[in-house]
């Protein structure tokens, strides 16, 4: 079933000509992991803070589980349905320790503090950080930082995690540890994933790809379809992970491979 | 010898000290590549802004052009004109009204005289691909975030540095945005002759553009060499928390599995080939396809 239904956006930042979303549909159904691409500059962004309220159409409609983000009373219930984490994870920690920041989100809720407790610790399980309660997250690693922030997300119990380029600032170990959560949270906690993410293997990950071009989603289909339309891939300012364009470059040459998305899937394919 | 790093030591904060950096000893010879790897907080930030005296190293020397830099601390705008700095997210500095304002900037604080102000104005816009005519009036805040960017590196490029380090470059950029840096990096290196120092966490970009890879691990020069001796070393690197590029692991996952291929190639013709021939070299042996 459909979670989030965006119909016909369109949305201009003030005082800019251009509009930041000139026309965008896309269906997001429930325990997905969508990933959307594009080029800077084409919308990703603006469409990902249309999900949880942080923006609204200017004509159009989101809605989250039929609730409109256009009515200012569904806006709390929303933000608690669909949570986001951003690109620097400096940005997102407000507290000294590692729990108290991952409490604020439940603090806000006003749930009981046995509550609050329980959910800090099993969110911080379940993004591999248990033990770190009472670290202050400024000591920790970049893709360390991220999971937390990720953490203070769960703690709201979402049916939805939005992430804006999670990964852009981390290094490649931290990258690996951020996508593995997503991961996890995706197949075992069974939470709807939307990925923004300009690293092609990422996004190769996903159920479906959107793909965004100057404000609009020009193309959706699971990440086969789209990394094999090289023609889109070559508008849209994209690219194809390696380990597909080598599988191509060896189908090519008359290696028979069955359709390859990773570099394990063409290890494994080849030998 | 272009630049040289001596014993270098570094403490952040004395009162409760974090030693950065310890024991780096570095030469880098004019128009080197050098990729500059290693995880967040391994020191690789702090080394880049010792290199044009941005700090002051709590021990040991650092040398261009066989001159102590920090022997006579007036002496260093003239070094920060030779040696670029272009830092993460460099369009995050960008503040003036117009393009060319921005650009400009530095070539002015230099003393530059406005005819040629504006003449670095242009040569610099045309390097990083930007149409003077088109960009100059612009805002800068109003161009796209790859744009931005190279606005910003047009800025550094501007005071005509010999040696640019950057930070990061391509981190943020769409995959075009990405090629195009990238593009221009090489154009940098190879045909205007220019020492380059790169800090990547996208390993694929460091072995393909490279001539030398430093890697720093713990404030310490974990590792160095060519792409090729340095990405052979893939434990290790595994161990600092780094990563191979994708061809490289692929073909070192294949040749563990017995197919004769080098594991030195990073580029994808190459690796298609080297496949292609240790696929044929195994079917000879077995008369089967797979290995």
């Amino acid at each position: 079933m459909s979670q989030i239904v965006i119909q016909d956006v369109e949305f201009s930042y003030r005082g800019q000509q251009d509009k930041a979303l000139d026309g965008v549909d896309l269906e997001i159904n429930q325990g997905e992991f969508v990933a959307i691409i594009g080029a800077n500059g084409s919308g990703k962004s603006t469409l990902a803070k249309m999900m949880n309220v942080l923006l609204v159409p200017d004509r159009g409609s989101v809605t989250v589980e039929g609730l409109s983000t256009s009515d200012p009373d569904n806006i709390w219930q929303i933000r608690q349905q669909v949570g986001m984490v951003f690109q620097n994870p400096d940005n997102q920690l407000v507290a000294t320790m590692v729990e108290d920041d991952v409490a604020f989100g439940p603090e806000n809720l006003a749930l009981p503090s046995e509550e609050i407790r329980r959910r800090v610790d099993l969110a911080l399980q379940v993004v591999g950080m248990d033990g770190y309660q009472s670290h202050p997250p400024h000591k920790l690693s970049g893709g360390q930082k991220q999971r937390v922030a990720i953490a203070g997300i769960l703690a709201m119990k979402p049916d939805c995690i939005v992430l804006d380029e999670p990964t852009a600032m981390l290094d490649p170990m931290g990258r690996k540890e951020v996508l593995n959560t997503i991961l996890r949270l995706n197949q075992e906690e069974n939470i709807t994933v939307v990925l923004i993410t300009h690293f092609m293997e990422e996004a190769g990950l996903a159920n479906k790809i959107a793909v965004m071009q100057r404000g609009v989603v020009t193309e959706v289909a699971p990440p086969r379809e789209i990394f094999s339309n090289t023609a889109l891939i070559s508008e849209a300012g994209l690219d194809i992970p390696e380990a597909v364009k080598l599988a191509k470059e060896l189908q090519e040459r008359g290696i028979s491979l069955p359709d390859i998305m990773t570099a394990d899937e063409l290890v494994e394919a080849l030998c | 010898m272009l630049i040289e790093l001596k014993d270098i030591r570094h403490v952040y904060n004395l009162d409760d000290p974090v030693v950065a950096l310890e024991n780096i000893n570095l030469e880098i010879t004019q128009g080197e590549f050098i990729g500059l790897i290693g995880h967040t907080g391994s020191g690789k930030s702090t080394l880049v802004q010792l290199l044009n005296g941005l700090l002051q190293p709590t021990a040991g020397q650092v040398f261009f052009q066989g001159q102590d830099i920090n022997a006579d601390r007036a002496s260093l705008q003239d070094i920060r004109k030779k040696i670029g700095l272009v830092f993460q997210y460099p369009e995050h500095q960008l503040f003036e009204e117009t393009v060319a304002e921005d650009v400009a900037f530095g070539p002015k604080n230099v003393g530059l005289s406005r005819e040629e102000r504006e003449k670095r104005v242009k040569e610099a816009l045309q390097l990083v691909g930007l149409d003077y005519e088109e960009f100059k009036d612009r805002s800068p805040f109003n161009l796209s975030g790859g744009q931005q960017r190279r606005v910003a590196i047009a800025g550094v490029l501007a005071l005509k540095p010999e040696v640019l380090i950057l930070d990061e470059p391509s981190a943020g950029l769409d995959p075009e945005g990405r090629q195009k840096l990238l593009d221009l990096l090489v154009y940098l290196h190879q045909e205007l002759n220019l020492t380059i120092i790169l800090i990547s966490h996208r390993m694929e970009e460091v072995a393909r553009l490279a001539s030398r890879v430093v890697v720093m691990d713990q404030g310490k020069i974990a590792l160095e060499g060519t792409p090729a001796e340095v990405f052979n070393r893939g434990e290790d690197l595994k161990k600092m928390d780094l990563d191979l590029p994708v061809l490289t692991q692929i073909l070192t996952d294949l040749k563990a599995r017995g197919l004769p291929v080098r594991t030195d190639i990073f580029s994808l013709e190459k690796a298609r080939d080297e496949i292609l021939a240790g696929l044929k070299k195994i079917e000879k042996s077995r008369e089967s396809k797979t290995c």
